[in-house]
């Protein structure tokens, strides 16, 4: 009998352990203090206000949310908030104005080695680093909107900055103004989704050694250099949508050393390159749609396997542009706008290959400077006698059926 | 000067092709700038018509017409009026109304459809490239004795500027690529009102962003202020220096 009154006890007392307990942070209350006497599990409501308090470390599992945006301000001098224990969740708060500095990546939300971290539905403005990521695991970031306004790459920091993580989740944000939207380093098995990353002064998205990660549904617009990714495998991007990255240096997206990966759906709006390809292998690039770029694809003759079936190719100066006679890829099934050729069996393949590289962007990928005889009558007719008789352009990059009708995508 | 001015306009618009001409500009203008959504592509094609058309007719309609009043004009010389007097007042009775044509058929639906900048430096080039051409027609006029050759010469001069200088510096890009030449081309190119014409337009609209894709010096230069006025100014040129020597030149002819 007492046995069991006992191990009731102890079972009422794990519980009420286990169901933790809401404490209010009143306005112009010190987190930090609070943070330490809290027990590990607890929740703290912060009331809305004007908190002018920064470096705040969070070392136990505690969830933190804001009532009405409380805002934290780092005064520009320092770090806000900086999480270093396991399952904390950050949920609508408002941080503001944190450090510059060269010897320390200063950054509104610093996650350090920890597992399980949710930051939600958080307004980080004017930060050098909004969301920074170092050596985590299984983390979330959703719903925010990570702004500021850098004028320049060397004094700026990155939206969401994600070093050497695993199974990230970021969806749902808004990224802009800083120098990358989204930055990735030996970050794996991660999804990103449903983000909107504009007016970045370098990159919308940015990754490097970043294996077997999911892009989809995210848009990446007017960020001065469009999107960069480099020496990467297993890479699937999905439902995007790059538009306007126009600019003398611009790419929808750039890929560099890329393997074994998927373009698939995605939509390529108003940009000086859509795509631009180097030693890049085996990507499937399907049921994408190019309009209005200047040049939709820039394949470097180094690239090799890789299919592209299936795109619609619609307003381009440019349809495909490379820079040399080698071409190892398969061109098949898609849609041209500039594509002459008749189909006589009506079965919606064209009957004559089309030839995507015309001679004057051969000759401009050699010679820049010819870029000076722009739409002048010579180049069309440079143009239309190559059409008839191929003798300079790389008669291996073709496409032998070609659609007469537009892919619905 | 006036009344010989006002004898040619007069002239001019009895035969009616002047007005034929505005209308053809005006239909092209109208449907084009409606034809594509974007407008920007409206005058690109628009620019097209005007690098290619606008030369060729301006040129063969000026010569021939200076060749058919050329027993008007000694008719006037007869008179105790000077002969430069003469020749200049021949030259703006048939430049004004073409440049007049090319300002109402293009103009007016470019700035009532799609009013812009560009839209605006299409008009001052297509207006510029007339007075350019009317003016090569006069000197072209002057310089040859027969009707037969001197239409031959204008032919020749308009396929030059707009095709066999393209072609003559792009072989000259191609064989001295290896050398830094941006500053040179852009030097050359103003030697073609033509190619000054394109790239001063094609600067103000987004496909400008294509040529300067290599960091090309002529977007950095041609794309400024500095440039605009460059081209504008070499374009004048291009009005003046023709103009001038023929005037020079008919002085001294022996008719």
């Amino acid at each position: 009998m007492l046995r069991t009154v006992i191990i009731l006890l102890l079972l009422a007392s794990f519980i009420s352990d286990a169901d933790s307990t809401t404490i209010r942070l009143n306005a112009g209350g010190s987190l930090q203090a609070m943070l330490d006497r809290t027990p590990a599990g607890d929740t703290i409501l912060i009331s809305k206000g004007f908190y002018k308090q920064n470096s705040i470390i969070v070392r136990k599992p505690i969830t933190l949310i804001g009532e009405g945006f409380p805002v934290f301000d780092g005064a520009k001098k320092n770090e806000v908030i900086i999480v270093t224990a396991n399952n904390v969740r950050l949920i609508g708060l408002h941080i503001q104005n944190t450090g510059r500095s060269s010897m320390v990546d200063m950054a509104g939300i610093k996650l350090q080695n920890v597992t399980n971290v949710l930051v939600k539905n958080c307004r980080i403005l004017n930060t050098t680093y909004g969301v920074y990521l170092q050596n985590c695991n299984k983390c979330i970031v959703e719903g925010s909107t990570i702004k500021a306004y850098a004028k320049d790459e060397l004094q700026s920091g990155n939206a969401v900055h994600a070093w050497k993580c695993n199974n990230l989740l970021i969806k749902g944000n808004m990224l802009s103004g800083h120098r990358d939207g989204i930055y990735f380093e030996f970050v794996t098995g991660s999804l990103i989704e449903k983000n909107v990353s504009f007016g970045n002064i370098r990159y919308g998205l940015h990754f490097m050694f970043s294996h077997n990660d999911t892009y989809k549904g995210n848009v990446f617009e007017n960020n001065g250099a469009g999107v960069a990714v480099m020496y990467t495998k297993g890479v699937i991007m999905q439902n995007n949508t790059f538009y306007h990255n126009w600019g003398d240096a611009a790419y929808g997206i750039l890929l560099k050393d890329i393997s074994d990966s998927k373009i698939e759906h995605n939509k390529f709006d108003k940009n000086t390159v859509g795509i631009y390809m180097e030693g890049s292998s085996r990507i499937h690039v399907a049921n994408n749609e190019f309009t209005n770029n200047g040049w939709a694809m820039r394949i470097q003759a180094s690239c090799d396997g890789n299919v592209f079936e299936r795109n619609n190719f619609v307003g381009s100066s440019f349809d495909v542009a490379t820079n040399g006679t080698m071409m190892l890829n398969t061109f098949k099934d898609n849609y041209w706008d500039k594509y002459d050729g008749y189909d006589l069996d009506r079965d919606g393949i064209g009957d004559v290959p089309y030839y995507p590289v015309s001679i004057y962007s051969v000759i401009t990928e050699k010679i820049p400077t010819a870029m000076i005889l722009y739409r002048s009558f010579l180049t069309d007719m440079m143009d239309q006698v190559e059409k008839v008789m191929p003798s300079v352009t790389p008669d291996m990059l073709k496409d032998d059926s070609p659609r007469t009708k537009k892919w619905k995508l | 000067m006036k009344t010989i001015i006002k004898y040619v306009l007069l002239d001019l618009f009895r035969n009616k092709v002047i007005m034929v001409y505005t209308l053809i500009l005006a239909i092209l203008a109208i449907s084009v700038l409606n034809l594509d959504d974007n407008a920007s592509k409206g005058l690109l094609s628009l620019l097209n018509v005007t690098l290619l058309f606008v030369p060729i007719i301006t040129i063969l309609f000026s010569t021939i017409y200076f060749f058919n009043s050329i027993e008007f004009i000694e008719l006037l010389l007869s008179q105790p009026i000077k002969r430069s007097k003469v020749v200049l007042a021949e030259y703006y009775g048939v430049a004004l109304p073409l440049a007049a044509a090319y300002g109402i058929g293009i103009g007016v639906p470019l700035l009532l459809l799609a009013p812009s900048t560009a839209a605006v430096t299409l008009l001052i080039t297509g207006i510029l490239l007339t007075l350019i051409f009317s003016s090569l027609a006069l000197l072209i006029f002057v310089k040859s004795k027969d009707k037969t050759k001197g239409i031959g010469v204008a032919i020749i001069t308009v396929l030059f500027f707009t095709l066999l200088f393209d072609g003559m510096l792009l072989a000259f890009i191609y064989s001295f690529s290896d050398y830094p030449i941006d500053s040179a081309v852009v030097g050359i190119i103003a030697f073609n009102p033509v190619d000054l014409a394109r790239v001063l337009m094609l600067l103000q609209l987004d496909v400008a962003v294509l040529m300067g894709y290599s960091g090309a010096l002529f977007k950095k230069f041609l794309g400024s202020a500095t440039g605009s006025v460059f081209s504008i100014a070499c374009l004048l040129f291009w009005v003046v220096v023709p103009l001038l020597l023929s005037v020079r030149i008919f002085n001294k002819k022996d008719l």
